[in-house]
């Protein structure tokens, strides 16, 4: 195994341990934190895949998730919670050992899912769509446990990640207007997402979504 | 072609600027008069000369999205008609700020614009983004009144669909995945042309898992059972025109975005893979719908469950073959839903209230009362009304097809017919307790669809007709 793929692996193992560092990390602003070195791994993944394969069109993607996930979208995220104050601990649905056992069954079921799909990749980085896979639907489950507003937009970029990895894992990368399109509309997301918030706190003085269940569910 | 996509951007761009004064909803109306004629015109020369590949390859139409893009334009056109008078009383009504004027009169515009490029574009991954970007334009316009109830609405909305469309993003992840082997890396090899071209040599394995995300993926904004649960709320909350596109056009361009991956699924599989999960789909969507209509409280929750019914038959017209009715389905479903979400925001304007107990006697406002009527009568599949033609012909084509399936149908179009029809019947009889709207409510946009809806039940132009049969052809 030559050694530009081994590093690879390395880092999608980064991926996945972050993965699981966020679904038990209670403060948002190490939460926002972790989401940014998840990021940068991914930003030097690509570009690691870049230099190996020659291809040079995934150099301006790893840029592109530099700036966009390392650099804008954090900052975006820390100011938020400095301007609305949310910096206590986040609560979580189910406790975290729990959440920690059934990421684990989550893993499992990834890896069986995603094994025909690598049979067929002719990439050098096929070992890890596996890993992308566990990595889209951990965040899926970090969504579905965190009741606070923010952390579920944490869990929703990453699942971005996620996916973003797989594409790149999978096909070294989907063609440069899908992407710029991609992150055009996750900034604008994000950025609706602040207007948001601040609408959110307005009215209910606290970003906790438990608030928002109404009692009339139908 | 240009004018289609450009003309409602650019009505975005000026309505954020000027959205808040007193000519803008004119100007709104006047923007998607010109992108309805535009389409017209575009449609016109598919017509004539076949489908097309425009811009270096990036946009494709053919007789199929044609026609959704002149469905999309017309009632982007009327709603616009509709919400001059409805956003003029409820800016009086829920004392609207400027800010949220322009926030609405130039979402609605970038709104259509998302949507007709999701229609027209030929790239795969442009159709996620269009999709998505459709999403976010909505959230705004759901929470616009930033009552607890909304905000909780676009909440869900945004999460739900936002959770969906991730899905549908590692379907098409997985799509190029497998094209980029047959057709090469770079763009072409998410361009549905190219795709289409090569779809009996795609590897099947992939394509099927690859759906399964997308019919996931696209079906959370279709409304499919159990994703659906986000589609009552955001119609409740947002204003009734908002209610009125995301009903009647919305759902329909990503049913369009399920069918073209079907096509392209069901070439590589050459097996009823596709078919069966759209079936079994559409059929749990119908039965459900069609029993929470039953314990509905509220006017437009009442309609979206409506919807989610109407889009899960649908989804089982596509997938049984019976493309012709599907397709027409499609048109006669957004022109009468529409219709009634014109008359319901009227209507609720007037008692001042979105309980249906509280709503009596809106016959006193005769283009209300009847339109609301004869809309929920069009709804449920009465003669002579449009849509009892294509229910019919769905229901003709399962006995043929999938005999053990009809049962399940009558039973839910009779469940839907018995909740919504005695709920309509005592708001419209009775005595009004409502009060004068103070501006003149819209009549026109209700009475124009409900006389196409008639229209389209008693008598299909011919070349409608072959419109539509060149469609169906094209799905296969």
């Amino acid at each position: 195994m030559p050694l530009s793929s081994q590093f690879i692996n390395l880092l999608a193992s980064i991926l996945l341990l972050l993965a699981f560092a966020m679904l038990s990390q209670r403060r948002i602003r190490s939460l926002i934190r972790l989401f940014m070195v998840q990021g940068m791994t991914l930003a030097v993944s690509t570009a690691v895949i870049a230099s190996t394969t020659n291809q040079s069109h995934l150099y301006y993607s790893a840029l592109l998730t530099f700036s966009l996930k390392v650099v804008i979208l954090p900052w975006i995220l820390l100011r938020m919670i400095r301007q609305l104050n949310v910096e206590w601990d986040v609560e979580t649905l189910i406790n975290i050992p729990s959440t920690m056992l059934v990421g684990i069954a989550i893993v499992i079921v990834a890896f069986n899912l995603a094994l025909p799909i690598s049979h067929l990749a002719g990439t050098i980085t096929r070992s890890t769509i596996g890993i992308a896979m566990a990595c889209v639907l951990l965040s899926l489950l970090m969504m579905i446990t965190r009741s606070k507003a923010i952390s579920q937009v944490v869990g929703f970029l990453s699942m971005e990640n996620g996916l973003f990895f797989a594409a790149t894992s999978t096909t070294y990368g989907m063609p440069m207007v899908v992407e710029l399109g991609v992150a055009l509309d996750v900034l604008v997301g994000v950025l609706i997402l602040g207007v948001f918030f601040f609408q959110i706190r307005e009215k209910f003085e606290s970003l906790d979504l438990r608030h928002l269940e109404k009692a009339e569910e139908e | 072609m240009l004018a289609v996509l450009g003309l409602p951007l650019a009505g975005g761009a000026l309505l954020a600027l000027w959205g808040h004064e007193k000519w803008a909803p004119e100007l709104n109306s006047a923007v998607s008069f010109c992108t309805f004629i535009a389409a017209i015109l575009l449609a016109w020369k598919v017509l004539v000369s076949g489908p097309m590949v425009v811009l270096n390859e990036q946009f494709f139409i053919d007789s199929f999205n044609v026609f959704l893009v002149v469905l999309t334009a017309f009632v982007a056109f009327t709603t616009t008609l509709f919400s001059r008078p409805y956003m003029r009383n409820e800016a009086l009504l829920s004392a609207l700020s400027n800010y949220q004027l322009r926030l609405y009169h130039s979402m609605y515009q970038i709104f259509c614009f998302t949507m007709l490029l999701a229609l027209t574009t030929n790239n795969l991954g442009i159709l996620w983004v269009a999709m998505e970007g459709a999403t976010l334009a909505t959230v705004l316009l759901v929470s616009l009144y930033r009552t607890r109830a909304s905000l909780e609405a676009a909440w869900k909305y945004f999460i739900l669909c936002g959770v969906g469309i991730a899905q549908a993003l590692f379907g098409t992840i997985l799509i190029y995945f497998a094209s980029e082997k047959v057709l090469g890396a770079g763009g072409a090899a998410l361009l549905w042309t190219h795709l289409d071209a090569a779809k009996g040599s795609l590897e099947p394995t992939v394509l099927s898992i690859a759906f399964v995300f997308l019919i996931v993926g696209y079906g959370t904004k279709v409304g499919l059972v159990p994703l659906h649960s986000w589609l009552p709320d955001a119609h409740a909350e947002g204003p009734t025109p908002v209610s009125a596109v995301l009903s009647g056009l919305l759902l329909n361009v990503a049913l369009y975005a399920v069918v073209r991956c079907k096509i392209l699924v069901e070439g590589a599989l050459h097996n009823r893979f596709a078919d069966d999960l759209m079936i079994g789909f559409g059929l749990i969507t119908v039965l459900t719908a069609a029993f929470l209509l039953w314990r509905q409280k509220d006017i437009k929750r009442l309609f979206g469950y409506s919807s989610i019914e109407h889009m899960g038959l649908m989804t089982f017209a596509f997938g049984i073959g019976a493309n012709f009715a599907g397709l027409l389905h499609m048109t006669v479903h957004s022109l009468t839903k529409s219709a009634i979400f014109f008359s319901v925001g009227h209507a609720v304007q007037h008692s001042g209230t979105q309980a249906m107990e509280a709503i009596r006697g809106l016959v006193r406002l005769p283009a209300i009362g009847w339109g609301l009527m004869l809309g929920a009568l069009a709804i449920l599949g009465m003669p002579p009304f449009g849509v009892f033609a294509s229910e019919f012909l769905i229901l003709t084509h399962a006995m043929q097809s999938h005999p053990w399936s009809t049962p399940v149908l009558l039973v839910a179009l009779g469940v839907a017919f018995a909740s919504i029809f005695g709920k309509v019947q005592s708001m419209v009889w009775g005595e009004s307790a409502g009060k004068a709207l103070p501006h003149a409510q819209a009549s026109l946009p209700i009475l124009l669809h409900l006389a196409l809806v008639l229209l389209l039940g008693l008598y299909i132009p011919p070349y409608l007709a072959r419109w539509y049969s060149e469609a169906a052809r094209l799905i296969g």
